[in-house]
């Protein structure tokens, strides 16, 4: 064994997570090499795609919204030491809440009052649809990362029967409801720009990302700043710590799971409020899986989330311009990117910590020695 | 329902149960040793896609299923250098050879085939179906001449394999010194440590063999049940194999029961479609498809019987100094 020294804290929270998601994108080049293309044009050309233009620009940070409440989901429950796979069914039945409280307010109401309304219906059916694993982990001791998984293909089932059976208004092969009234849905970027007398490209982009911020600080301010958020934390750390404390380490787990929930369900209010209009089968599009990696990349911290989502808002919205651009390089490439990701800065996080040592050790015995020089 | 309708509901059932019965016997091996492995359905995907391939340009079926099983067991090495060798997270792990695996397979099948990800429709190269010996000598018999024809004879040589895989994990893991270890490492490792046995190695032959399976359920989606591979094409059926596994309750006898169970549910959803049952009228078929996810769940909440889990699975094993 080589010698090594403790990594200073900088290096721990900074370089590490850099060296882990280095290793991924190099992994990745190594495979856009495989297929016969040069990995630094398909970089350049996925940046161009995704900020290059307002367009592009609106695309990524449109999907980032999804991506920071999916990946404040998945965050949250890793402070208490849980694992949420289930972000993808909870977004989808977050969805489904906004969009029956819409198909039955929109006519009365206009997007002002039915904001909070749609949020709160987003928040409930998410966190409804995370209770019973909750309920199974903490009271039955069923693993909650199982459970989950049932709940994403329940879920599924059950938009599926909902939708076809239900829902379905037009008695189409492809099912979906009426169309929301315009008066109802939440204002996109563009329009509000236009309002002020700047032009803009019609994108999804709309209100959502200012929900994305203020979740984003309200799990900052809950997990760091609260005596909940401490509780939450030592459950974490340690379940017989907590309980010896005065915590009750169960309904600590409830609640938490409860909030990752509702935090996956916020998805909804982008997808169906801001962008689709109605409601319709698999919006939900995997966002679930990627706040896996987005928590994972950015240590469950909600800045490290949100700088994260919006790599991942390159990423799709790059891929999709790279698969145009060069047509050998699929856009599924994104779906690799991810795994990569969440295989290299997830399980394999600690890969690139010796090395480090190594150096950090190196280092600190030159400077050592050059002390004892003088 | 007739007697002929039942008979083929079954035997559809038990093709539809193969590759559950394959990937259940996997995730069994796996766990039992301590790696939890969530990663069953990508595994199965790759080699689904692997076995395609070379089919599509070989026409050989062994030499698509070698190459299942090569592609398989490869990623269910990353997996056990993830979890084994780094002591990373299992789930984690799972997770990203899931999402790997399915966008790998489109990005290198479109690279590939230039078909958006599907590989060509195979004529020659598939597993056939095959006659057993004597079924002509009990054609003519009134019951058990259609229940040899049918639900005996004509499945494909990977459904055999699957129904003969699970006596087979019965007997590796229960009646030989390597079962007896795998069972120990999974709930006690330090024991095993102890006893000068290496956990690391002993977990890394569960591991591959964990590949050799998921190989096998791979090589059956892309070439024995279908002609061809085409996106996503395993549909969940690595977690309901997972399902299964912790249905039978991480044994070998009635994880196959819950595969057959889950099998016969699907077949059934499959010829309720679209019929009306009198009393009932259109059954919701979406229901009958999530009945093995909505029972799993219960089961794991303690409602029938009560599941557990081999002790240390998902703790990554630190050796004491």
């Amino acid at each position: 064994m080589s010698p090594r020294a403790d990594l200073p804290r900088w290096a721990d929270i900074g370089l590490i997570p850099l060296a882990n998601v280095l290793l991924a994108f190099i992994a990745a080049g190594l495979i856009v090499l495989a297929i016969g293309q040069n990995p630094f044009d398909a970089v350049a050309i996925m940046l161009d795609g995704a900020l290059g233009s307002p367009e592009g620009l609106g695309y990524t940070l449109y999907y980032a919204t999804n991506f920071v409440f999916t990946g404040l989901a998945v965050a949250i429950a890793f402070h208490a030491g849980l694992f949420n796979i289930g972000g993808e069914g909870q977004a989808y039945i977050g969805g489904l809440g906004v969009g029956l409280l819409l198909l039955r307010f929109d006519h009365s109401l206009t997007w002002g009052p039915l904001l909070p309304l749609a949020t709160l219906a987003a928040l409930l059916f998410g966190a409804a649809w995370a209770s019973i694993p909750a309920w199974l982990q903490a009271y039955r001791g069923s693993h909650v990362v199982i459970t989950t998984i049932m709940f994403n293909f329940l879920a599924s089932s059950l938009m599926v029967y909902l939708m076809v059976n239900v829902l379905n208004q037009h008695g189409a092969t492809n099912p979906e409801t009426r169309e929301i009234a315009a008066s109802a849905t939440l204002p996109f970027i563009h329009q509000i720009l236009a309002g002020l007398g700047i032009p803009m490209v019609h994108t999804p982009l709309n209100l959502s990302i200012l929900l994305a911020a203020l979740a984003s600080v309200f799990v900052w301010v809950y997990v760091w700043h609260t005596p909940w958020g401490y509780e939450l934390r030592t459950v974490g750390q340690s379940e017989r710590a907590a309980l010896y404390a005065g915590v009750r380490p169960r309904r600590v787990i409830v609640a938490t799971l409860c909030m990752s929930g509702a935090l996956a369900g916020l998805v909804g209010v982008n997808e169906i409020m801001g962008v689709q209009h109605r409601l319709l089968l698999n919006f939900n599009a995997g966002y679930g899986f990627t706040g896996i990696a987005v928590a994972l990349m950015g240590r469950s911290h909600p800045l490290g989330v949100a700088l994260a989502s919006v790599l991942f808002g390159i990423l799709t919205q790059g891929g999709a311009e790279l698969a145009f651009e060069i047509p050998a390089i699929d856009r599924d490439m994104v779906t690799v990117i991810q795994g990569l990701v969440i295989l290299f800065s997830g399980a394999l996080a600690h890969l690139s910590r010796p090395w480090l040592e190594a150096l950090f050790a190196l280092a600190s015995r030159r400077t050592a020695a050059l002390r004892s020089a003088e | 329902m007739s007697f002929d309708l039942l008979l083929l509901t079954l035997a559809a059932a038990v093709r539809l149960s193969t590759p559950l019965i394959l990937c259940a016997m996997a995730g069994l091996l796996s766990e039992r040793s301590g790696i939890i492995d969530i990663g069953l359905e990508g595994k199965m995907l790759a080699a689904a896609f692997a076995a395609a391939a070379t089919a599509a340009v070989t026409a050989s079926a062994w030499l698509a299923l070698a190459c299942g099983i090569a592609t398989a067991t490869a990623m269910a090495l990353v997996h056990g250098y993830a979890c084994i060798t780094q002591r990373g997270n299992q789930v984690v792990s799972g997770v990203a050879i899931n999402l790997l695996a399915s966008g790998l397979t489109i990005v290198l099948g479109s690279y590939w085939f230039q078909q958006g990800g599907q590989t060509p429709l195979l004529s020659a190269g598939r597993f056939r179906p095959i006659e057993l010996p004597g079924r002509s000598l009990l054609d003519p018999m009134p019951v058990l001449g259609p229940v040899y024809r049918y639900l005996v004879s004509g499945h494909n040589l990977i459904v055999y394999l699957a129904l003969v895989s699970v006596p087979l994990t019965h007997w590796l893991v229960h009646r030989t010194r390597f079962g007896l270890r795998l069972r120990a490492v999974g709930d006690n490792p330090q024991a095993v440590d102890t006893a000068g046995i290496s956990v690391a190695w002993l977990r890394y032959r569960a591991v591959l063999l964990c590949g050799l399976l998921t190989g096998v359920a791979g090589t059956y989606v892309s070439i024995a049940q279908n002609a061809g591979f085409s996106r996503d094409m395993t549909a969940g059926q690595g977690f309901i194999a997972l399902a299964a596994m912790i249905f039978g309750k991480w044994r070998p006898y009635p994880a196959l029961g819950a595969c057959l169970l889950f099998g016969l549910l699907d077949a059934v959803a499959i010829r309720l479609q679209g019929v009306r049952v009198t009393g009932i009228g259109q059954v919701p078929v979406q229901l009958v498809q999530a009945l093995p996810y909505a029972l799993t769940v219960l089961l794991l909440a303690g409602f029938i019987g009560k599941a557990v889990a081999p002790k240390a699975s998902g703790i990554p094993y630190v050796k004491e100094h």
